[in-house]
């Protein structure tokens, strides 16, 4: 996609201009889509409750995303008096740039994709292990109890649920044999399918080989994002509205964003790691004519629709539970599982 | 490659900086903020000299978790700057002395490998890195599993000893601590938790222990 050999000044300017294009393009696309999805969200979640949820701005309330962007912009900032001024500003940012530098190595069709990694998923992962930090220095910095607590509740709710989430990652990469997101997704063309002598299809995708890391997968990705039924840091029943609780307009703005954007890419590394990426689900040629990014945006809106459901219909889970449910039963479970498909594949001669 | 250089000196500054930051820094969890943003850089030098295996995993084991537990116990603690700073000149001496120590230790080091014009025990590794065609990952794998196997398992074995320690020391049972048991909550039905009361008009309820005939 880009040029890599540079020779004169100008080639370098050219490679700098277009990373910067395709990165605004990439991430410019990605804050609108996200607008609609937290749209979604509440409609979803709305239409559980038979209510008719945002619908004054614009037709169907399409435009309230945008409209509350505007009400957050245009508020003012309140600092505490006590508060730890850098760091307390710093922590949104932190939050919202890591989320948004994720979409780097995610490919969102076939060799449409920033940077493509050959350790994309580790970067991947790298990255939304840091996202704890904006969490912890918002709490820290705040100066005050109820965001501390729920600071510390964060912390140790996702750092407990990356362990299995990285061992679910592993199973993944033992079938696929390779660390770079295109070719896990590649790798998806052939599978149970096309072993029982069917056509590529949805069946060939990793959910199926996968089904029990999928659904440990799918919960461990709505503990890391802080989803309900998990989002205790934001337990508002306990702690307000945990280390948020002192932000105001834009710095609450950033890490809002910053969420959502997280919650938006575990639906894209769900998509690429178990549902085949922009594959489409039967290869045909009518179908096939659908470009790859346009399968990938509806199996990621899917997964959201799946963490919106999740968010109406589930009540929130107690702390210990929590913790009792990531290590006790997904550790074991996802350890168990990585241990059985290796040796599932050294034994079966079944090894990429 | 002029970028590769400017990258260099942009996170080798960042690295020193940071670093020095650490030390410097009055505030406790500033400074462990610095000091992640110290190990940050020192994984984009890793990602420089085309270790992006190990950039990854510097990243996730210790800014991901290890730098996570620093900044847990920092913030807990309630350090009293005063009494920190009383000792400084008493303890400045034995401080120097150490770091005298490191200093020439680290210029052995470095003087080794310039005088040699390669790193200690360079000859065992260089058998490793042959094939182009390999990543990263798949050299340090092929290495590890293979050459120092015995070295990855003994290291394993060893995290493990201090891993079962760690939990040795904390461990305590309590007398007298009510524990949850899961499997007895979740067993629980309504049957064994509400008793249902017929009641006559104007009559009034009484627990069931406390029932007079």
């Amino acid at each position: 996609m880009f040029p890599t050999t540079f020779e004169t000044w100008w080639d370098y300017a050219l490679w700098l201009a277009l990373m910067v294009g395709a990165s605004v393009l990439l991430l410019a696309s990605l804050l609108i889509i996200i607008a609609f999805l937290l749209l979604m969200d509440r409609k979803v979640w709305a239409a559980v409750q038979l209510r008719r949820g945002p619908n004054v701005v614009g037709p169907f309330g399409l435009l309230q995303s945008f409209a509350d962007l505007l009400k957050f912009v245009l508020k003012e900032p309140v600092i505490p008096a006590g508060a730890d001024k850098g760091v307390f500003l710093l922590a949104p940012l932190v939050t919202s740039v890591l989320a948004l530098a994720a979409w780097a190595v995610i490919p969102i069709g076939s060799g449409i994709v920033i940077s493509d990694l050959n350790v994309g998923i580790l970067y991947l992962f790298a990255i939304s292990s840091l996202g704890v930090y904006g969490i912890i220095m918002g709490g820290w910095a705040s100066n005050s109890k109820y965001p501390f607590l729920g600071s510390l509740r964060s912390a140790a709710q996702m750092v407990s649920y990356e362990v299995s989430i990285g061992f679910v990652i592993i199973t993944v990469l033992l079938l696929v044999g390779s660390l770079n997101m295109s070719a896990i997704v590649m790798s998806q063309k052939t599978g149970i399918g096309t072993s029982l002598g069917l056509p590529s299809s949805f069946l060939d995708w990793n959910w199926l080989v996968l089904f029990p890391m999928f659904v440990v997968f799918f919960i461990s990705a709505l503990a890391e994002t802080n989803r309900p039924p998990f989002d205790l840091p934001e337990a508002e029943s306990e702690l307000v509205a945990g280390f948020m609780v002192e932000y105001s307009s834009t710095p609450y703005l950033l890490f809002m964003l910053g969420e959502y954007v997280a919650i938006v890419t575990m639906c894209a590394l769900t998509t690429i790691m178990f549902m085949g990426g922009w594959l489409p689900p039967i290869d045909h040629w009518l179908i096939n004519w659908i470009p790859g990014p346009i399968w990938f945006l509806l199996k990621v809106t899917f997964v959201f629709f799946m963490f919106a459901m999740v968010k109406a219909m589930v009540p929130r889970y107690r702390y210990d539970q929590l913790m009792r449910l990531g290590w006790k039963v997904f550790l074991p479970l996802s350890l168990a599982m990585v241990v059985a498909v290796a040796a599932i594949l050294h034994f079966g001669g079944l090894a990429p | 490659m002029a970028l590769t250089a400017l990258f260099f000196y942009l996170f080798a500054a960042v690295t020193v900086m940071s670093g020095l930051l650490v030390i410097v820094a009055r505030n406790p969890v500033h400074a462990v903020l610095w000091l992640i943003l110290a190990f940050f850089n020192a994984a984009g030098l890793f990602v420089l000299l085309g270790a992006e295996f190990l950039a990854m995993i510097l990243v996730v084991v210790y800014v991901g978790a290890v730098a996570v537990l620093f900044l847990f116990v920092v913030m807990m603690l309630d350090v009293d700057f005063a009494s920190l700073r009383a000792g400084f000149i008493r303890h400045a001496s034995v401080g120097a002395l150490v770091g005298l120590v490191l200093l020439v230790e680290l210029i052995m080091v470095l003087g080794t490998r310039v005088l040699t014009g390669a790193g200690v025990g360079a000859g065992a590794v260089k058998t490793a890195v042959t094939d182009p065609n390999l990543t990263n990952t798949e050299a340090i794998g092929r290495l590890l599993y293979t050459q120092y196997v015995y070295f990855f398992q003994a290291a394993g074995l060893i995290l493990l000893v201090a891993m079962i320690g760690a939990i040795v020391l904390t461990l305590r049972h309590k007398e007298g601590v009510r524990r949850q048991s899961i499997s007895v909550q979740n067993a629980r039905t309504p049957a064994m938790a509400v008793e249902v009361v017929k009641l006559a008009p104007g009559q009034v309820i009484v627990p069931s222990g406390e029932r007079r005939g």
